[in-house]
């Protein structure tokens, strides 16, 4: 198994559209349709509009430290998916899913977080759809 | 900063002291503060009450992104689809290229957007009819309130009989002989068509340098007339519908949204979302510049 707290694995899935991130901005221009999991620990978890963002510290295979940054919905609709105002603390051993950014950077849209005691958090289904796919309105 | 004519939410429950007043010992905790209503059962159905709109409306259950809307207007999002595109003019047209939207096939990444949304401007009307509905009614012999989560905004429909205002051109409207400035939510009256049903116009809303329409930069001016209907067909269900005349921009009017909300537990202490400044400002040093490669 890698070291530390290293990369874990990332496939690709296919999304069937590109799909808003549920009100402030789309999903399509940022985030490509590949998934990423990455296991880390976090450093700040901001519970704000327009978009809740959990940062958090991954340690390479070289022992390099790369800060991640990753974002989810606004507060009203996290709290939808079982993210609260206190989900996560700085020091929390976490397992982050996401969607990868177009820029390649280490940015994300979550999907799903795990803490080290198997609380998840998000809706990896909601992910692998494309998250906000019901945007495409009936 | 925000226009004096906008009045907190706390200041729209005042204008309904009496409701606020009201006590009811039967809620022993908070209840969850995101509607979630599961549907009702064709057989526990109820008829609506007369001439009544008052209660918490949300979405249909799995529905919610119906009352979302951020890929466009319900009825016509926009995806690029022959059947969604608009009839505009071509200062309609214009207008339309120059917002770099968040949403929809043009969007933009957060660090280029010109959406006013994004620096709290208020949405206006109809975009607060576009975006994360959430709806608290009101309602006495003179008025319907609507009292919008986003971002805690509310609106009067006058019931009393009062005519609509004359629409002037250049914005505004004329009242009483008088000149009246155009309003976010511009100037709204409603008629009972019968028990059940609400007609509402409204004219005198912002200029297309202060709106749009919806998330996905459709324009609007300020000689947009707005229709809407508001049927209650039984006591759990509002059928909300919306059609916009804009000779300015579109050629012919549209209907943008004909949705059904579901009303919600009285009890919901509402989680709302709103536009701050200072963290919309920490959001793009964060993350939006960022992750938009600026």
């Amino acid at each position: 198994m890698k070291r530390g707290l290293a990369i874990a694995f990332a496939m690709a899935i296919g999304l069937l559209m590109a799909v808003p991130l549920a009100a402030h901005h789309t999903a399509s221009t940022l985030y490509t349709e590949k998934i990423v999991t990455v296991k880390g620990v976090v450093k700040s978890w901001l519970w704000s509009n327009p978009h809740c963002l959990l940062m958090f510290e991954v340690t390479g295979d070289d022992g390099k430290v790369v800060l991640w940054r990753a974002e989810t919905q606004a507060p009203n609709t996290a709290y939808t998916e079982g993210y609260r105002a206190n989900s996560f603390k700085p020091g929390d051993e976490v397992t982050v899913t996401m969607r990868a950014a177009v820029s390649g950077g280490p940015f994300g849209l979550l999907a799903q977080v795990v803490l080290a005691d198997g609380t998840k958090f998000g809706n990896l289904d909601g992910a692998a759809r494309g998250r906000g796919r019901g945007a495409e309105t009936p | 900063m925000r226009s004096s004519a906008f009045v907190s939410l706390p200041g729209a429950a005042l204008i309904f002291a009496v409701t606020v007043f009201a006590q009811n010992g039967s809620t022993p905790t908070w209840p969850e503060p995101v509607p979630n209503r599961q549907a009702i059962a064709a057989k526990d159905k109820k008829p609506a009450p007369r001439r009544s709109l008052v209660g918490m409306w949300g979405s249909m259950p799995g529905n919610r992104q119906a009352t979302n809307q951020s890929s466009g207007v319900q009825l016509k999002p926009n995806n690029g689809r022959p059947e969604n595109q608009l009839p505009y003019t071509p200062y309609g047209l214009e207008l339309y290229k120059s917002h770099k939207p968040l949403e929809g096939v043009d969007a933009v990444p957060p660090a280029s957007t010109n959406d006013p949304r994004v620096r709290c401007e208020p949405l206006g009307l109809p975009r607060h009819n576009h975006y994360d509905l959430g709806i608290q009614i009101f309602q006495d012999e003179y008025k319907v309130a609507m009292l919008y989560q986003y971002d805690n905004q509310w609106r009067i429909i006058w019931t009393d009989g009062r005519p609509l205002p004359k629409l002037v051109d250049g914005g505004g409207v004329e009242i009483n002989g008088q000149y009246r400035e155009p309003r976010w939510f511009g100037y709204s009256v409603g008629r009972w068509v019968d028990d059940y049903t609400l007609d509402v116009e409204t004219v005198g809303t912002m200029p297309e340098q202060r709106v749009w329409l919806d998330n996905t930069g459709r324009p609007i001016s300020d000689q947009l007339r707005i229709r809407e209907t508001f049927r209650r067909p039984d006591y759990d269900t509002l059928e909300w519908s919306e059609t916009i005349e804009d000779p300015k921009v579109y050629t012919r009017s549209w209907q943008t949204m004909k949705l059904p909300m579901m009303l919600q537990d009285p009890r919901t202490d509402l989680m709302t979302r709103y536009c701050s400044p200072s963290e919309v400002d920490a959001y793009n040093k964060a993350y939006g510049d960022a992750v938009s490669g600026k």
